[in-house]
């Protein structure tokens, strides 16, 4: 016990500032009203669906939840079920195996909620394109609010990624 | 080399591999004697030989004390099939329904013709890796039964879970069937990520290859990019610098650090101690972010190239590194202290999810679950390439084969590459890191056959004109271990599921492809 206190008092704290959000990554006009996103912002369930990928963006997400992203003290936590998410984080191509959980997900997710496509994967179908076992990005099969690129994105991607998301829009996509 | 009633020929490339085209009717013969002599199958897949001029044919990579021996077994075009082999190597049950999934070459006389790798992206009787297939094409969803073995008795139920599951995990599907909390059985349904990997393949040149080669598992990048590399350079006769090799060495080893800090910190997370998580994933950022410096990605993701490596590593940012890993060997040694003292999480640990060394050797179990489980297997040591050759790798080895063995291999491995990364940057050799890969003739083959850190990595490639691919078959070892998973949780409590599938961390994706 007294070697795990020492530790942690040894290490302090290791989180960095959060990242702003960044407009350039919405994909459609913000779906939400500001009385919403201010609650939003304040208490975000998430809820991520992996629909195909390599696993990589996993890894990234992993991190976002680590000591130095430290996700959760921006209010913003990892739920077990879909019924407890206000947001979708969904990576990957989306695999034909994988389109009716996905489609099953988004239903069982309560209004209003939102979606967040994660990685090039998600964004375009990346490598894997749209095939016979692939049906590409994840706008193909659901609503997509905000994407974020990258082979994976990094950590600080992702948070600006679903800061985005929960921010009103200064700028109205065209 | 190996003692078996066929005509072999060596398959050019850096690990020792033999080739032998054989009548089919011999497969179980030699399954039989391949077996007897502990031979283990490390993978089997099928192929559309209609283009050139034959019917199909099956692939199965059998790994003996003296190097891998490829086995081809032609079928006819009508009809095809052959004997099953998974009472000999059971690991071969899964691997031959999605041959039959993909190309409809048929395993006679299995117990098990349900399907795998098909769900509802296509229908029964239409085969994916037939060259006839045009990869674009796409049904309306079929129908997608599939028949889960039913335990009754009084108070059994069942639980499913997924394919979308409670945590940041890949999908699949579990059902288990229990009595109160206890496990009586567990049968996994995976390939809901299958993403036509294979086919995809077809349709791109050898160099294109490289870059799905680093995506067919994601944590296993460098692994996968080397096997795929080293079936290239075999198949094209080209000689990879020495320099390049040992880089290679670097991010191999840095890849299996990476992992286990990360699974490290998990497996205290899943047992209620998160200060072990924080700590580990605060290690594991610390090596993300200089790998990210030093090679420009944080898993470093196409370093590794056909013909060498795509980045030197100067001799100053060689000294960051070791002093770097320096930083962390340090505080997981500390880390490693406190795990061993906790009595709460040795508690959840020991007898967790335990696989004896019989069942890990017959099952096949891969990497370093099987080297938990007193399998004493190891690429980098049982046939040592360089930049291993000169390393001496120690193998991290124990025999209960339960969570807590999982774990103290883990911690093994990690301080052992740790020592191999400072060895490897201490003494890279100098010179270029890139050597020009020639142009590949049709019908040429190589194998890549790395140690990965889950386990061994395969890539079978077989090539085309003009620099295409005829066949990449890419194997990954949770083939091999996840129907192990199904084994070790029995009589275990469901509570205690997502540690023991945490200890193994097998890919989905890799399995799925």
């Amino acid at each position: 016990m007294y070697q795990t206190l020492r530790q942690i008092a040894k290490t302090g704290i290791v989180s960095e500032p959060a990242p702003q959000p960044d407009e350039t990554l919405r994909r459609i006009d913000q779906r939400l009203g500001a009385v919403i996103l201010k609650h939003f912002g304040r208490a975000l369930a998430i809820r991520h669906v992996d629909a195909g990928s390599c696993n990589g963006c996993e890894l990234e997400i992993h991190s976002m939840n680590g000591p130095h992203y430290n996700l959760e003290r921006l209010g913003i936590k990892f739920v077990a079920s879909p019924r407890h998410a206000d947001m979708l984080l969904v990576t990957g191509p989306v695999a034909r195996n994988m389109e009716l959980p996905l489609r099953r997900t988004y239903d069982a997710t309560p209004d209003p909620k939102l979606v967040v496509a994660i990685g090039d994967c998600g964004c375009s179908g990346g490598i894997f394109g749209e095939s016979y076992a692939s049906c590409g990005r994840v706008a193909n099969v659901i609503p997509v609010d905000v994407a974020v690129p990258g082979c994976p994105p990094t950590p600080l991607a992702l948070m600006q990624g679903i800061l985005t998301a929960i921010s009103a829009a200064r700028s109205s996509r065209t | 080399m190996i003692d078996l009633p066929i005509q072999t020929v060596p398959v050019p490339g850096a690990m020792p591999a033999f080739r032998s085209t054989t009548e089919v009717g011999t497969l179980r013969a030699v399954a039989e004697k391949a077996s007897a002599q502990k031979a283990r199958l490390v993978a089997l897949w099928g192929s559309d030989e209609t283009t050139r001029g034959g019917g199909f044919a099956l692939h199965i990579a059998l790994a003996f004390r003296s190097g891998l021996l490829w086995l081809t077994l032609p079928l006819a075009r009508e009809h095809p099939r052959y004997p099953c082999i998974a009472d000999i190597f059971p690991c071969a049950n899964r691997m031959q329904r999605a041959a039959y999934d993909l190309l409809g070459i048929h395993a006679q006389d299995s117990p098990d013709h349900r399907k795998w790798v098909r769900h509802r992206a296509w229908p029964g009787g239409v085969f994916p890796l037939r060259k006839e297939f045009a990869i674009g094409t796409s049904f309306a969803p079929s129908d997608d039964r599939y028949a889960f073995v039913q335990v009754q008795g009084e108070g059994v139920h069942e639980i499913p879970v997924g394919p979308v599951h409670a945590g940041t995990i890949e999908p699949g599907h579990f059902r288990f069937s229990i009595v109160g909390e206890k496990i009586l059985r567990l049968e996994e349904r995976l390939c809901y990520k299958h993403k036509g990997i294979e086919k995809l393949f077809e349709t791109m040149t050898l160099a294109e290859g490289a870059k799905l080669a680093a995506r067919v598992s994601g944590d296993s990048t460098v692994a996968y990019a080397w096997a795929y590399a080293m079936a290239v350079e075999g198949a094209s006769g080209t000689e990879p610098p020495v320099r390049a090799l040992g880089l290679r060495g670097i991010l191999l080893e840095l890849e299996r650090i990476a992992n286990h800090l990360g699974d490290l910190g998990y497996l205290a997370n899943d047992v209620g101690f998160s200060f072990g998580f924080f700590q580990f994933w605060r290690l594991k950022e610390d090596l993300l972010r200089l790998q990210g410096e030093l090679f420009g990605h944080r898993y470093l993701m196409d370093q590794v190239v056909p013909g060498g490596v795509a980045r030197d590593l100067p001799r100053e940012q060689a000294l960051r590194l070791v002093s770097g890993l320096e930083r962390i060997q340090s505080e997981a040694i500390a880390l490693k202290a406190i795990y061993d003292d906790h009595a709460g999480a040795q508690d959840r640990f020991i007898m967790a999810g335990q696989v004896p060394q019989e069942l890990a050797e017959k099952m096949g179990l891969a990497g370093f679950a099987g080297r938990a489980s007193g399998i004493m297997r190891d690429l980098r040591i049982d046939f040592p390439i360089p930049p291993y050759q000169q390393a001496a790798v120690r193998m991290g080895l124990h025999t209960r084969g339960d969570v807590a063995a999982r774990v103290s291999v883990r911690f093994e491995e990690l301080f052992e590459s740790m020592r191999l990364v400072q060895t490897f940057a201490r003494e890279l050799p100098p010179g270029e890191i890139l050597a020009p890969v020639g142009n590949c003739m049709a019908g040429k083959c190589g194998i890549g056959w790395v140690e990965g850190w889950r386990g061994e990595v395969l890539i079978a490639l077989e090539t085309a004109d003009a620099n295409r691919i005829h066949r990449a078959h890419a194997h990954d070892p949770s083939w091999q271990n996840w129907p192990v998973i199904e084994r070790a949780v029995i009589d275990n409590i469901v509570p205690d599921f997502p540690l023991i599938n945490k200890s193994f961390n097998l890919s989905y994706s890799g399995q799925d492809l």
